[in-house]
């Protein structure tokens, strides 16, 4: 053990002049501190999607068997997608209101931009405004909105209902009524043939 | 309360080691001689009652983790094999299960006692503070534990629940679109999720167990608040841990045991909700999402508020203001029973809790959704209002004297005073 014989370190006797010892003990402070963060990180960026489920998969989905009225869920990246084959009046009732009204106004539409207004045509399959291509879960808290099956309660507007909290979707997959802050997500697709849908 | 040691080893061995590693030592100041007030009453045994159920979790838990199998096709199936091929399987998991629900109803008891008896109050903050964190790794530990069972309920409360921190997209645009696809390990909750949180939820309950072993070395600072609420004055005031503890919480203990057995025996599914009983399915949500009863005015609270970020900080909040509440509360009287003001707020705080609870329970629409909103209002108003004002407005009742008054009153206290119960230890004795 040292003691008060030990003869002190002359760096230590003047306590206001930064000394060497002080540089060393920074740095090494420093380094310590940046390798540890950059230690941190590997174990943090582990918790991210991995590179099979990053993978950009894509689904081909045959639609010549959805007629007018109907609609389909499939599934990509693991989420359901909605597929359904607008009706004239689900389309005109889509189209029948101002976009400025809508408590999202943005399109949500991945194959657009990200400032695209919310109008039906941009919500819409392009140049085939009759069909709708949409990440079916509410985007309140995740749930899966009601109104794929012929059956079901499709809300005040026609479109989808959300059990969990009530949320209201319109025929363009619009938020209209409820707690849910957006319109309802567009995945990235295109049209391969008449009757085939790429997702992703 | 900091007392000297009475620890007088017995043999030469017992010598060596109090030399070395003063273990002994420890455990015959700090749970045998020590000196706890005389006047505690039944609501003071929760904390060995939570103490027991900590460890009934973490046993049980391990010898179900010897069969569960953590992955999106297996979770559910595994979890009826225990049901049903495992020997003893199904009552080790419904001794978890319900046990799950046991440890919320004590931990939700003592922090009542904690609020009505002023606990909190200086010098016992930090016994406080870490009491609301083991609340919170408790929260955090058993929902990753209902997950696991991976049936429609599980899955659905974890997205939803996951699905609160994208609430932050408000604040910063994909921030929260960011952070719960890093808790997913995907794009929607699945393998990979359940993976983690089976790993945490292993953790946890060891976290669980280091933040009481500071919870209880937290409360031997100051010794333990009581009814009366007032500090220990004299040696009289107190009587040892052992025997009177020991056994008025161990007579506590088995009376809960009796609830504990009756439901695992009897009533096993009876917290529970039939949907977790059908397998996740990630295309379905269930028409009626409702979290364990135990999480119910939270879910209430969540509830309450329209928009989806406001509601996410309400809920955060709901829980995080009890880290204040030493602060918040200005009455310089521990102990509500001499409050006469506080104590009727005190009691519709209570009810505000049953009420959010049952309300978390029915759907959020129409009167249901107006009384949230109201008991909602005054859940705050309790901490930030009446916890402030009433303890400067309010002229309290006169305090006893002494631990003892309290007990025997002010004429038993001077006509008899060598009348403590003092019973001497064996080490005592010995000594």
């Amino acid at each position: 053990m040292a003691t008060h014989e030990t003869p002190l370190d002359p760096s230590l006797a003047g306590d206001d002049e930064p000394t060497r010892r002080d540089v060393i003990l920074i740095a090494a402070g420093g380094f310590a501190a940046i390798g540890g963060a950059a230690a941190l990180w590997p174990l943090l960026d582990q918790m991210n999607p991995d590179q099979s489920a990053l993978s950009m998969a894509t689904t081909d989905i045959d639609i010549s068997h959805v007629e007018a009225g109907q609609a389909i869920t499939v599934m990509w990246r693991g989420k359901p997608i909605f597929i359904r084959h607008r009706t004239e009046q689900e389309i005109d009732k889509a189209k029948d209101f101002a976009v400025d009204d809508l408590p999202d106004p943005l399109a949500r539409n991945a194959n657009l931009t990200e400032d695209a207004p919310a109008t039906d045509d941009n919500r819409a399959a392009k140049d085939r405004e009759s069909w709708l291509v949409m990440i079916g879960i509410c985007t309140h808290l995740g749930c899966i909105p009601k109104g794929q099956a012929v059956g079901d309660y499709k809300g005040e507007y026609g479109g989808w209902f959300c059990p969990c909290h009530g949320s209201q979707y319109d025929t363009a997959g619009r938020i209209r009524k409820g707690p849910a802050p957006e319109n309802l997500a567009i995945p990235p697709y295109a049209f391969s043939s008449d009757t085939k849908i790429k997702i992703g | 309360m900091a007392h000297p040691s009475t620890y007088h080893p017995q043999s030469g061995a017992a010598r060596w080691l109090d030399s070395r590693l003063p273990v002994p030592r420890l455990m015959h100041d700090q749970f045998l001689a020590f000196p706890t007030p005389r006047n505690l009453n039944y609501w003071w045994t929760f904390g060995g009652i939570l103490t027991f159920m900590l460890g009934v979790q973490i046993v049980t838990g391990i010898v179900l983790a010897m069969h569960y199998v953590p992955t999106e096709q297996g979770a559910f199936n595994s979890v009826e094999h225990i049901m049903r091929d495992v020997n003893w399987g199904w009552l080790l998991r419904y001794i978890h299960a319900v046990g799950a629900s046991m440890f919320f109803l004590a931990v939700y008891i003592h922090t009542f006692r904690g609020l009505y008896y002023g606990s909190y109050k200086a010098p016992r903050e930090v016994l406080w503070i870490l009491g609301v964190l083991i609340l919170l790794l408790m929260i955090a530990t058993a929902f990753m534990g209902y997950s696991l069972v991976w049936g429609q309920m599980s899955f659905w409360a974890v997205t939803v629940i996951t699905n609160l921190f994208s609430s932050l997209d408000a604040v910063i645009p994909g921030l929260g679109t960011k952070l719960v696809q890093w808790i997913w390990g995907g794009f929607a909750v699945g393998g990979p999720t359940l993976n983690r949180l089976y790993a945490l939820h292993y953790l946890f309950p060891f976290v669980i167990a280091g933040v009481v072993v500071l919870h209880i070395w937290a409360l031997h600072i100051p010794g333990n608040n009581n009814p009366a609420g007032i500090e220990v004055k004299t040696a009289r005031d107190t009587v040892p841990f052992h025997p009177y503890y020991t056994i008025k919480d161990g007579f506590a203990l088995v009376a809960f045991i009796l609830v504990f057995a009756a439901m695992v025996f009897y009533a096993p599914n009876f917290l529970g909700h039939p949907d977790n009983y059908v397998p996740a399915n990630p295309l379905q949500t269930p028409p009626h999402i409702v979290p364990e009863w135990y999480f119910l005015p939270f879910y209430a609270i969540l509830r309450a508020l329209p928009n989806k970020l406001f509601g996410v900080i309400t809920l955060l909040s709901s829980i995080s203001i009890l880290f204040f509440v030493p602060w918040l509360d200005t009455s310089k009287v521990r102990s509500t029973s001499y409050r006469p003001i506080y104590k009727w707020f005190f009691l519709a705080f209570v009810i505000t809790c049953i009420a959010l609870g049952y309300l978390g329970s029915q759907p959020p629409e129409g009167w249901y959704l107006v009384l949230g909103r109201i008991f909602t209002v005054y859940y705050f108003a309790f901490f930030l209002v009446v916890m402030p004002v009433v303890g400067l407005i309010e002229r309290p009742r006169r305090l006893p004297g002494s631990i003892t008054e309290s007990v025997l009153g002010p004429e038993e206290t001077k006509a008899v005073p060598a009348a403590a119960p003092h019973r001497r230890t064996p080490a005592e004795v010995a000594s």
